[in-house]
């Protein structure tokens, strides 16, 4: 009874920060403590319901296979029904847990970051909108409602980025993000309209029985195409190359912004889809290799930038671009398990290291180059605890979380492609690298003189620890408790450890740690004289490759060349025309008015003398037709 | 040509074409007076002598011409009906214009000049 209960109100997790939303900002706006209350409760409804969801689907019949659905119709053009509703399996259920914990705790934390922001209420009204749509996003059945929530998603992530909106460079970085975002929504349109072209329906559960008839009566040709268009949608939304140009400015918007963008919500939107979607991408090799080769380049890509970057959270958005590349490659490599175990764990982690990086900034009084900071560790214990956690985490050390889910990346990379397990490893030592080089230079060494950073309040406080000790955790239990027979693909993956795999990749995080540890903290090599010796790389790395630059190139060569045409053609012929026009009828009114001179007994005579001609005419026509007539006068 | 008897006959019966010659003088001298004439009060006059010319004309056809009814009468009367009341309006106007600008001369009456 009680499952059935939870299942068939699922569709509330969405709503309640929906409506959070709406009350906050219809009559609390301006109330900062009241609308913060009224957030977190509906937040906190949502992660209730969320765990009673999952315990339903953990304790019931419900499996990948065999999903609950419920769906009611939504909108009717002719002949194509749209329905909206909520879709139950494992895999909603852990994102409904990821998203709604996450949310909640980022929520807990905002109390404590926006205390002194007099925009706060405006703040947690955009926070819960940003939560229902990504839950609206989740439960999603269908392709229209999920670009539905998706759209909704991109907007939100618009208005949280710029959310200090007085300031330049925030405005500029969510148009950026949105626009970016846009193009690659484009992409999941047409891939959308496709589908519902030629199989007349959007619905996952049909979808999945449809589209493999389809390939095999008809080839995977078409559904490349397809395929294609909606993965160009995740390349946008999830920040892969050549569209991640978004990612790193985003973390103009508020620290709790940027952990909830990065961590739970928005980015692993795109992840999410390519796991919804798998029916169709997994039955499609040659997407499959673009998506494979398309993560490993970017987890390899993002990781070398991060190496070279000096701001805190510029240096957690690049490690963002870089796992989710992981992500993308874990599902490229045909494992839907090892691709959501690490979205989990890296919600957990990241959102940790977020968390982390904003009390550190607030602690430094809006100061983010990490080379100005040195010493936190005494000052800000619980915090330094909670990073070094973070750290340990993403570096894939066990017994923490991420070891678990990036072997199970790199045990499935290593199955299907050497080279891609290699770029892979080769990732892990760097991202163990970047993260130890950000932890050593923030909290050991010594203290500047007049550093004012002491330890986060309370508010901030707890949400780090609950992150924490999730990020120690999730790798076990999700281990342990069988993630691989809960959330999987075709058939169940028995979650198992390669202690080949497992161990190189430890031991080179280790090494790298290790290496960290010497430059940076020991300080046996001055990192200034290898960023010398390796100058050109290090300046390609340190100006992340001058992918912008080289964008901002492109618009200026092609859309401002398009503009300078366009604008000659405005001018010239438009403006022509219509110029041309108007110094016809002057030329005429010229002509006219030399005519029109008032004297009405001039007017008299050219009447006269027209009647004269015309009289005279008909005289001679008539003269002419009766002559022709035979003469009768 | 025409022979004398039949000339004294056109010279002493009266006709259709006396009418005609009539009111074409009529018609002529209404037109020359509406080309030349300055005051506005001469202009509206000459325009009455041509209109009655054309009455002239209309009830000489009814006359002498083989039709069965007055339809050139009537149309004579109807006439004389809207030149009664284009001349109250014509009136009208020239007193305005006299009372507005003090002339009636209509070379200085060109205010519409384009």
């Amino acid at each position: 009874m009680f499952s059935d209960f939870m299942l068939t109100h699922a569709w509330l997790i969405p709503l309640l920060p929906a409506l959070a939303f709406l009350w906050i900002g219809f009559f609390t706006r301006l109330h900062k403590k009241r609308s913060a209350a009224i957030a977190i409760t509906m937040s906190s409804l949502s992660f209730l319901l969320a765990c009673g969801v999952t315990w339903a689907v953990l304790s019931g019949p419900i499996t990948m296979e065999t999903p609950f659905v419920q769906k009611t119709l939504w909108f009717e053009i002719g002949s194509v029904r749209i329905f909206m509703g909520s879709l139950v399996d494992p895999l909603t259920a852990m994102m409904l847990m990821v998203v709604t914990m996450v949310s909640l705790l980022v929520q807990i934390y905002s109390v404590g970051y926006m205390a002194h922001d007099p925009g706060a209420g405006r703040f947690f009204a955009f926070l819960s909108l940003f939560a229902a749509s990504m839950l609206g996003l989740v439960i999603a059945v269908n392709f229209a409602q999920l670009y539905v929530f998706w759209e909704l998603v991109g907007l939100c992530s618009y208005l949280l980025i710029g959310f200090y909106y007085d300031k330049v460079s925030a405005r500029e970085a969510a148009k950026k993000a949105f626009i970016t975002t846009r193009i690659g929504d484009f992409g999941l349109l047409l891939g959308i309209l496709l589908l519902q072209i030629t199989f007349g329906t959007l619905d996952f559960q049909e979808l999945k029985v449809l589209v493999p008839a389809y390939i095999w009566i008809s080839g995977t040709s078409f559904m490349t195409i397809v395929g294609l268009l909606l993965f160009i949608g995740p390349i946008g939304k999830s920040g892969q190359f050549p569209l991640h140009v978004w990612l790193p400015d985003a973390m103009e918007g508020p620290t709790p912004v940027s952990a909830l963008i990065h961590a739970a919500t928005m980015v692993v939107a795109g992840v999410y889809l390519v796991g919804r979607a798998y029916f169709i991408f997994s039955a499609l090799p040659v997407v499959m290799n673009v998506i494979a080769w398309l993560g490993g380049f970017t987890a390899f890509f993002a990781a070398t930038i991060a190496l070279t970057q000096r701001p805190i959270k510029r240096i957690l958005a690049y490690s963002t671009i870089s796992q989710l590349g992981y992500m993308m490659l874990a599902l490229g490599v045909g494992s839907l398990t090892a691709s959501m175990f690490h979205l989990m764990t890296h919600a957990f982690f990241k959102a940790l290291l977020f968390l982390c990086a904003g009390a550190v900034i607030e602690a430094m009084q809006d100061e983010a180059d990490i080379f100005k900071m040195g010493g936190l560790r005494k000052k800000m214990p619980v915090t330094f605890a909670a990073m070094t956690i973070g750290v340990l985490a993403i570096s894939g050390l066990p017994p923490f979380a991420g070891f678990f889910s990036k072997d199970e990346i790199l045990g499935a990379a290593a199955a299907v492609s050497t080279p891609l397990y290699l770029l892979g490893t080769l990732t892990a030592f760097l991202t163990a690298f970047y993260m130890a080089r950000l932890l050593f230079v923030t909290f050991f060494g010594e203290a500047s003189p007049g550093c004012p950073a002491t330890e986060t309040n309370a508010f901030m406080r707890w949400p780090l620890i609950v992150l924490a000790v999730l990020s120690s955790v999730s790798g076990l239990w999700g281990h342990f408790a069988g993630f691989g027979e809960w959330v999987y693909f075709g058939a169940a993956e028995a979650t198992g450890i390669d202690w080949v795999i497992a161990g190189t990749s430890t031991v080179l995080s280790l090494v790298a740690i290790g290496l960290a540890y010497e430059i940076y903290v020991a300080k046996r090599w001055s990192a200034y004289e290898i960023s010398q010796r390796f100058g050109v790389l290090y300046t390609l790395s340190f100006n992340k490759y001058y992918i912008d630059e080289f964008y901002t190139l492109l618009r200026r060569t092609f859309c401002d060349g398009l503009g300078r045409i366009l604008y000659w053609i405005d001018l010239h012929v438009i403006d022509g025309i219509v110029n041309g026009l108007a110094r016809l009828v002057g030329v005429l009114s010229t002509i006219f008015t030399f005519l029109q001179n008032g004297q009405v007994q001039r007017y008299v005579a050219v009447f006269y003398g027209g009647v004269i001609v015309l009289v005279a005419y008909s005289l001679f026509y008539a003269y002419k037709v009766l002559t022709l007539l035979g003469g009768a006068f | 040509m025409m022979s004398f008897v039949e000339m004294m006959h056109l010279a002493l019966h009266v006709g259709l074409p006396h009418f005609l010659l009539l009111s074409a003088v009529l018609f002529a001298i209404g037109l020359f007076g509406l080309f030349t004439k300055k005051g506005i009060i001469a202009v509206l006059m000459c325009i009455e002598l041509m209109l009655n010319a054309v009455n002239i004309n209309f009830i000489a056809f009814n006359h002498y011409m083989p039709v069965t009814d007055l339809s050139g009468q009537l149309m004579a009367l109807f006439s004389i009906a809207v030149a009664a009341a284009e001349v109250a309006i014509g009136l009208a106007l020239a007193f305005r214009i006299y009372h507005d600008h003090h002339t009636v001369n209509v070379d200085d009456l060109n205010h519409l000049k384009g």
